[in-house]
């Protein structure tokens, strides 16, 4: 999908339409706009040179990896405001729909305000109810329901945060990991089956579910790594197939006794023994669990991993220039079967917090959308460690809050994917957001050739 | 026509590209645009010719204030550019070329490139070029590419031509000819904007010299200016352009290539059959028009590239076959080429480009656990050795200069005990100031007593370090001939002729090449 992503160029409309293929950026260019030109220059665009690739030097390697190397590690500013105007947008979004809204805007030209007031009710009714729903209720009994919220949040970020660090780690070394889905599958089918099927002492009982979770995410993953460094085959065309193949393959094994509960013919597992099962942190009040925990220590060690360690020197040489990787002695196939393993590994652990946390049995919606998400909340979280924890409590809180909102102000839980899409949408237009928000420095003008109050404006913030 | 660039401001962000440049290139001129690279020649031309919309100034032709929005207007109002790399789609003919983006139609619709292949026999007859309209581009030699770049915007009936860096592909026989046409077209009334950094040909030509030093317009000087003169003008500061070397003491052969072949993708033998020793203390240069199996051999001797027959010995040992962790463990130093595509991770802090093959070794790393102190620590101390210009340890290497990001990839390889060190245009795309410095580095090792390679396409370069000059063309080797040997069989050798086989063979080359077996090459 990312690699349909069109080359934007930055302040587009400086560039005159007659030019069919932008030219090569000679050294100069290249080393000072760096930013700028490779953004311009991606997208394979460019007209082929008579001249030897060997005698082109000074021009970065370009092609689609480069610009999605960008909408991936840009800068955090650029997500802070993509949420800002996901938000703006949803909010107009929900407005639009309600009902005093529309009865106001029947005389909008009689009295405006009533219509912006409105407008405005609209939107801020809806996102007090989703703050409510995901952070803090004052109107719960007890100081525990008024928590609670917070705590749903918690426990549905625990997936997304795993899985999007798969995704954010497998990026860092220049792969795009659309399999976070199949290999959350892969590892729920294994962590379930160890949990239902085998029997076993307290505490070995779960260590072998999350062991067996961990592998099965890992060898998903690990697989397509393989693939990848012996055959050439790319990575986004396997991992989406491996997707389907595990959903698929689920989907069989829940039709086949060894997964069904005794007696049934539903495609539901056996629930998990309670030996197999994530303890909750605080109490049965809660559902958050163990695994809450665990996607903290994974995100601590994935920051290890890539700040501290030799493997993550060689993941992150390789994801930001394998060329310069390969010449420095650094077995490029091999890294890219281990970023794969770990990344899976990661997935892995989302499905055990499914399995083993939330669910307690085996479906075929066992991942939900978990592992399309988790690629939201890497790019969202610039594919850092934290960035990518942030983005998963972000969305968790959208997710646990929408139900709340949905009950408190009828506002459709919808508009909250519609905010999510808008935010990624924003993320993988830099310069869309920076020219929203005057922020593109290409947009500046020079005073004399301010044609239109608009360049002016936009120009002045910058 | 006039030109005039009046006050042309361009900014990248904070980066200031260009400050108020002015520049007026009078009609039948050839102004040359002097300066190292990074210094903003190539933004300022993108701006004129309409790539870039100034931040601030303007443009004035003939007195008269224009803007373009794109090249397109730069065509229509008389400038036309060759880029440094050609703008040509190879597998078309020349007409083809010279037709598109702006075709010339039959009725319905159907191409006429009878009246393009006209104008391009006119023109290629008035100068000389010798062109033939109905060839394929992409069997054309480098040089005469270049002429159908020129053609393309003759054509467009360009008054201002634009050549950006256009020797830099060339053998120093197309150089002179190149020369020779700016001259004739300058005859014809062609304004011409010269940009380089090679002060023997901007002298040759030049009407005037405009100096551009980190984008502002340092002065102007007359084309008899002496060359010392025009350096610090360029660099800012006094430089030495002689390299002071003391006469190669060569100890054992140790590195050894024998038969050495490369075949590529497309199964052409781009180094056929190589042969030839190093010997301890002493340089090799590697000479050659780009493209000639240099990037292959290096590969090659890396362990970069697949198929790969013959020998190639370091201290008695193979090392074909070897991963590259393993040929850079039997002690090669290696500067690649293309410092931004393969010595340099551009988002990585200078540090960690100071240990990009050393990162999993003592004292850098235990185990799998890296030591971020003692990283640091050695980039102090390389930055401090090697002078490189960076504001600290921890900003990007892609932000360096040119100059300062070779440094740091001549730093780290310099930094271990080397039995072999191979460096690959080891200062193209470097400043005047830092090449010296370089150099000194590079002939500081071969008196420790390591046998050195040099890759260089850069005559000058290769004549200055060599003690010995291999020529190679199309993969195979013309010959190896001692330091001193003339430009003239030099460049002719560069073009695959042999010095024996001249008519009037230069009395340096006389002598014939030590690695004599290795010379039933490609005999053109």
């Amino acid at each position: 999908m990312s690699e349909q992503h069109p080359p934007k160029r930055p302040a587009g409309d400086e560039q005159g339409d007659t030019q069919p293929a932008k030219p090569h950026q000679p050294n100069l260019a290249a080393e000072e706009t760096a930013a700028v030109v490779s953004v311009d220059t991606a997208g394979g665009a460019m007209g082929p040179s008579a001249v030897p690739a060997s005698a082109q030097s000074g021009q970065l390697p370009g092609g689609p990896d480069t610009l999605l190397r960008k909408i991936f590690t840009g800068s955090g500013m650029v997500s802070v405001l993509a949420v800002f105007l996901a938000l703006v947008i949803g909010g107009l979004l929900i407005a639009s729909t309600d009902t005093r809204v529309a009865s106001t805007a029947s005389y909008f030209f009689a009295r405006p305000t009533d219509f912006l007031t409105a407008v405005w009710n609209a939107a801020t009714r809806s996102y007090i109810a989703l703050f409510q729903g995901a952070v803090f209720n004052p109107r719960g009994n007890s100081v525990a329901a008024q928590f609670a919220p917070f705590m749903e949040t918690l426990t549905i970020a625990t997936p997304l945060i795993t899985a999007g660090l798969g995704v954010a780690l497998a990026f860092r070394a220049g792969l795009f990991n659309i399999g976070a889905q199949g290999q959350i599958i892969v590892a729920g089918i294994l962590a379930a089956w160890v949990g239902f099927a085998l029997h076993l002492p307290l505490g070995l009982h779960l260590l072998l579910v999350l062991v067996a979770g961990i592998v099965g995410g890992a060898l998903w993953g690990g697989l397509v790594g393989v693939l990848k460094a012996r055959t050439g085959a790319h990575e986004v065309i396997l991992t989406i197939m491996f997707n389907y193949i595990a959903l698929y393959f689920l989907r069989y094994l829940l039709n086949t006794p060894a997964f069904q509960r005794p007696g049934e013919s539903n495609p539901i597992s056996p629930i998990l023994d309670p030996s197999a099962v994530y303890p909750q942190i605080f109490g049965s009040q809660y559902r958050l669990h163990l695994g809450f925990i665990l996607a903290i220590g994974a995100t601590v060690l994935v920051w290890w991993l890539l700040n501290r360690s030799t493997v993550g020197f060689e993941f992150r040489a390789v994801g930001a220039n394998p060329k310069a990787a390969q010449t420095a002695g650094i077995n490029v196939s091999r890294s890219t079967i281990l970023v794969m393993a770990i990344a899976g590994g990661l997935a892995g652990m989302s499905g055990v917090a499914q399995v083993a946390g939330t669910e307690k049995v085996l479906t075929d919606g066992v991942a939900a959308t978990y592992g399309f998400d988790a690629i939201t909340v890497a790019l969202l979280g610039r594919s850092t460690p934290w960035g990518t924890f942030a983005a998963g409590l972000l969305f968790g809180a959208f997710r646990a809050g929408a139900v709340q909102m949905q009950i408190q102000t009828g506002t459709p839980i919808d508009i909250v994917l519609v905010v999510q899409s808008l935010i990624v949408l924003f993320i993988a237009a830099p310069p869309l957001v920076r020219a929203v928000f005057g922020l593109n420095p290409r947009r500046k003008k020079p005073a004399r050739a301010a044609k239109s109050t608009k360049a002016a404006t936009t120009g002045g913030a910058a | 026509m006039k030109l005039e660039l009046r006050g042309i401001t361009k900014r990248f962000g904070t980066l200031l590209a260009n400050d108020h440049i002015d520049v007026v290139v009078e009609s039948g001129q050839i102004h040359c645009l002097l300066g190292e690279n990074g210094a903003g020649k190539s933004t300022l031309m993108n701006v004129l010719y309409g790539l870039y919309e100034p931040s601030e100034g303007e443009i004035l032709i003939d007195g008269k204030p224009v803007s373009f929005r794109g090249p397109g207007d730069a065509m229509a109002a008389g400038i036309g550019m060759v880029h440094q790399h050609f703008m040509l789609v190879p597998v078309f003919t020349v007409a083809e070329n010279v037709a598109l983006g702006a075709e010339p139609t039959k009725a319905a619709g159907f191409l006429n490139l009878d009246e393009t292949r006209r104008r391009i026999r006119e023109i290629s007859d008035q100068y000389g070029f010798d062109v033939d309209p109905d060839a394929l581009v992409e069997d054309l030699p480098v040089g005469v590419q270049q002429r159908v770049e020129i053609i393309k915007a003759l054509v467009r009936n360009a008054k201002v031509l634009i050549l950006d860096e256009p020797t830099a592909v060339l053998t120093p026989q197309e150089t002179d000819e190149l020369l020779d046409i700016m001259r004739q077209l300058k005859a014809g009334g062609t304004s011409i904007v010269f940009i380089s950094h090679k002060l023997r040909e901007v002298k040759e030509v030049s009407d005037t010299i405009t100096v551009i030093r980190r984008g502002k317009v340092v002065g102007s000087a007359e084309p008899s200016a002496s060359t010392t003169d025009l350096a610090s003008m360029m660099v800012g500061r006094a430089v030495s352009l002689t390299l002071e070397k003391a006469p190669a003491k060569p100890q054992e052969k140790t590195f050894e290539v024998r038969d050495l072949t490369v075949i590529a993708h497309n199964g052409q033998h781009v180094v056929d059959g190589l042969s030839f020793d190093i010997a301890r203390g002493e340089i090799l240069a590697v000479a050659g028009v780009q493209g000639n199996g240099q990037t292959e051999l290096t590969e090659a001797i890396l362990g970069l590239q697949d198929r790969v027959s013959g020998s190639i010995t370091l201290d008695g040992k193979e090392l074909l076959g070897r991963s590259v962790k393993d040929v850079l463990k039997a002690g090669v130093g290696f500067v690649p080429e293309d410092r931004k595509v393969d010595g340099l991770v551009g988002t990585f802090s200078v540090a960690e480009n100071l240990v990009l093959d050393l990162y999993d070794k003592p004292p850098y790393a235990k185990g799998i656990s890296m030591s971020p102190a003692r990283i640091l620590e050695n980039a102090k101390a390389r930055i401090d050795e090697f002078d490189v210009r960076t504001p600290s340890a921890a900003a990007a290497a892609g932000t360096l200069s040119g100059g300062n990001q070779q440094k740091v990839v001549m730093a780290r390889e310099l930094s271990r005990p080397l039995r072999l060190f191979i460096a690959s245009q080891p200062t193209r795309g470097v400043d005047v100031g830092s090449i010296e410095f370089l150099h000194r580095r590079i002939v500081a090792e071969r008196d420790q007593g390591t046998p050195v390679m040099i890759i260089s396409t850069e005559l000058d370069e290769v004549m200055e370090l060599a003690d010995r000059i291999a020529v190679l063309y199309k993969g195979k080797l013309v010959g190896i001939v001692p330091a001193g040997t003339g430009r003239d069989v030099l460049g002719l050798m560069m073009a695959g002729i042999h010095p024996d086989e001249q008519a009037h063979p230069q009395p340096a080359a006389s002598r014939p090449a030590p690695t004599s077996d290795a010379e039933g090459g490609d005999h053109v």
